[in-house]
């Protein structure tokens, strides 16, 4: 027998494998996960064509915000398919835990964020002339972080989704908020007290101002390093919660 | 390796143990259902549409919420983490991935129970030819018909070794060729120690079992041996054997 640690990292390869080689059979979501990012971004320094400094200013932000949204409308379709498939009751008839199948997917979606992030990065910084004060690779990995918190995301809300009508209108409830209060429009500090304090417990904020910082400030600062280690802190917040809500027992 | 039928004591502890449970799915589903399914035998669920038989099954997979009463299975609660190496479930709508190949499907199956290199290829191997479908290992499950998609969705549950294969409603629009040698191989796996409950609502199947659950309307119309029911019936067919229950249930109550 093997020790029970090695098995369950092999569950999650085998499902980041499995859900790897569903993408595979489906080229069509994989370039809308890699291209759908650069075609906004262009789309961004277009709109802001005649507007000199805007987007200097926007366009690191909304670096934070479109892999976010693109891995989140992906992860909430993807195991609301399992649902209906019926292969997640099959799979939490067998031995494997709910938080390995989550992480099986962040797995196979990681891979596709980190290819996501470097092409949107090459493309903002190489062609759009995107200004980046800070190392680029922090850049990559702050996008790819992000893109794995919109995963997240949208794994904890699809738990709560019973149809596909209803995870989709769970996008425009759980994003829509974040986007407004993000710093996109109004940075945090010129909000009010209680609408700061919201912005505060949404993790896009986080993932706005790491970008925005990567793009200002010259080398690591700590307060970027706090944004990222919010970042990752809701990320696992959410996967953790994921799991937890993950329903064996349905009605 | 396998525990031979002879060698059990009468007495033995039942695979699949339910005591007085009552299942509410909006409204009462399933009432008051008691019974008991000894090992190594083939047991088969049936009634018809809508009667309970998928949401008793559930139950005993441990899927089912808002069910009351005692359902034990191998000794242990309906559902217990130890118990998903030893129970095989296939749900009656096939639940597979549609949008890769059958051996994909097979080999992530395998992988999560465990199974790896060698001996995953050789169980995988070793399915498709239980189910007869070798020859569309490489073909996209989404690309198969609906009778070859539920064939796959079974081969999963011959992966592994379970003490317990529960089958919700199988052999439903299969060629009766292929039938016939799925109930052969339901057969075999309970001489060899594994206990198999199988569903149907087509009550020629009644009589490929040792034992049978008759259900109707959410209630247990008779539980038992099957020779015994026919026998106690004055019957020679299962479906009439449940008709004498449903037309006369009280004169026939077993002591
Ligand atoms: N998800 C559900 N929510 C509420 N009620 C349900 C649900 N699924 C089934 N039921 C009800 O439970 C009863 C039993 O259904 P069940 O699926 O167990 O029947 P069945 O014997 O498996 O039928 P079939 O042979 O058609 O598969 C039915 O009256 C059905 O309306
Ligand atoms: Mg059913």
């Amino acid at each position: 027998m093997t020790v029970p640690a090695g098995r369950e990292a092999r569950t999650v390869f085998a499902t980041a494998r499995r859900v790897l080689g569903q993408l595979a059979h489906d080229l069509g979501t994989v370039a809308l996960i890699l291209a759908l990012p650069c075609v906004l971004l262009i789309l961004l320094r277009w709109v802001f064509h005649g507007v000199p400094g805007s987007f200097a200013r926007a366009g690191p932000q909304l670096f934070g915000v479109f892999p976010l949204i693109v891995m989140y409308l992906v992860a909430s379709v993807a195991t609301l398919r399992e649902r209906v498939n019926g292969t997640l009751d099959r799979l939490l008839c067998l031995p494997m835990r709910r938080l390995d199948l989550l992480l099986g997917y962040v797995v196979a979606f990681g891979v596709l964020a980190v290819a996501q992030a470097g092409i949107a990065t090459g493309l903002a910084v190489g062609v759009l002339g995107m200004r980046v004060a800070g190392p680029v690779w922090l850049l990559l990995l702050a996008a790819a972080l992000d893109a794995l918190l919109g995963l997240a995301l949208g794994l904890l809300t699809s738990a709560f989704a019973r149809t596909e009508f209803q995870a989709v209108q769970y996008l425009p409830a759980v994003i829509l908020p974040q986007f407004l209060l993000c710093g996109l429009f109004v940075p945090p500090e010129a909000m009010d007290g209680t609408l700061r304090l919201l912005a505060d417990t949404m993790p896009m904020t986080y993932a706005v101002q790491a970008t925005s910082r990567i793009a200002t400030e010259p080398g690591i600062t700590s307060a970027l390093l706090a944004d990222l280690a919010a970042v990752t802190a809701f990320l696992l917040a959410c996967l953790i919660l994921g799991a937890f809500t993950l329903r064996r027992r349905t009605p | 390796m396998f525990v031979p039928l002879d060698a059990l004591s009468e007495n033995q502890q039942p695979v699949v143990r339910v005591d007085q449970m009552t299942v509410v799915r909006r409204r009462v589903v399933l009432r008051n259902i008691s019974f008991a399914v000894p090992m190594g035998s083939v047991t088969g669920l049936l009634g018809p549409s809508g009667s309970g038989k998928t949401t008793l099954i559930r139950t005993i997979v441990g899927l089912q919420a808002r069910a009351s009463g005692t359902v034990e299975v191998l000794g242990l609660p309906a559902g217990s983490a130890s118990l998903r190496r030893e129970v095989g479930y296939v749900s009656q709508a096939p639940s597979v991935y549609p949008d890769v190949t059958v051996r994909e499907n097979l080999r992530y199956f395998a992988s999560v129970l465990g199974l790896r290199g060698e001996p995953r290829a050789q169980a995988v191997r070793r399915v498709l030819s239980d189910v007869d479908l070798t020859a569309l290992a490489g073909t996209v499950v989404g690309r198969l018909s609906g009778g070859e998609r539920s064939r796959v969705s079974l081969a999963v549950a011959f992966l592994g070794t379970p003490r317990l294969l529960v089958l919700d409603e199988p052999t439903v629009g299969l060629d009766p060729v292929l039938r016939r040698d799925l109930w052969a191989l339901f057969g075999r796996q309970a001489r060899h120690g594994t206990t198999v409950l199988v569903s149907s609502h087509v009550m020629d199947e009644a009589d490929r079992c040792d034992r049978l659950l008759l259900l109707r309307e959410g209630r247990l119309l008779a539980a038992g041996d099957r020779g015994e029911l026919l026998a106690r019936t004055g019957t020679v067919r299962a479906e009439d054997a449940f008709l004498r229950l449903v037309e006369a249930p009280h004169s026939l109550e077993a002591g």
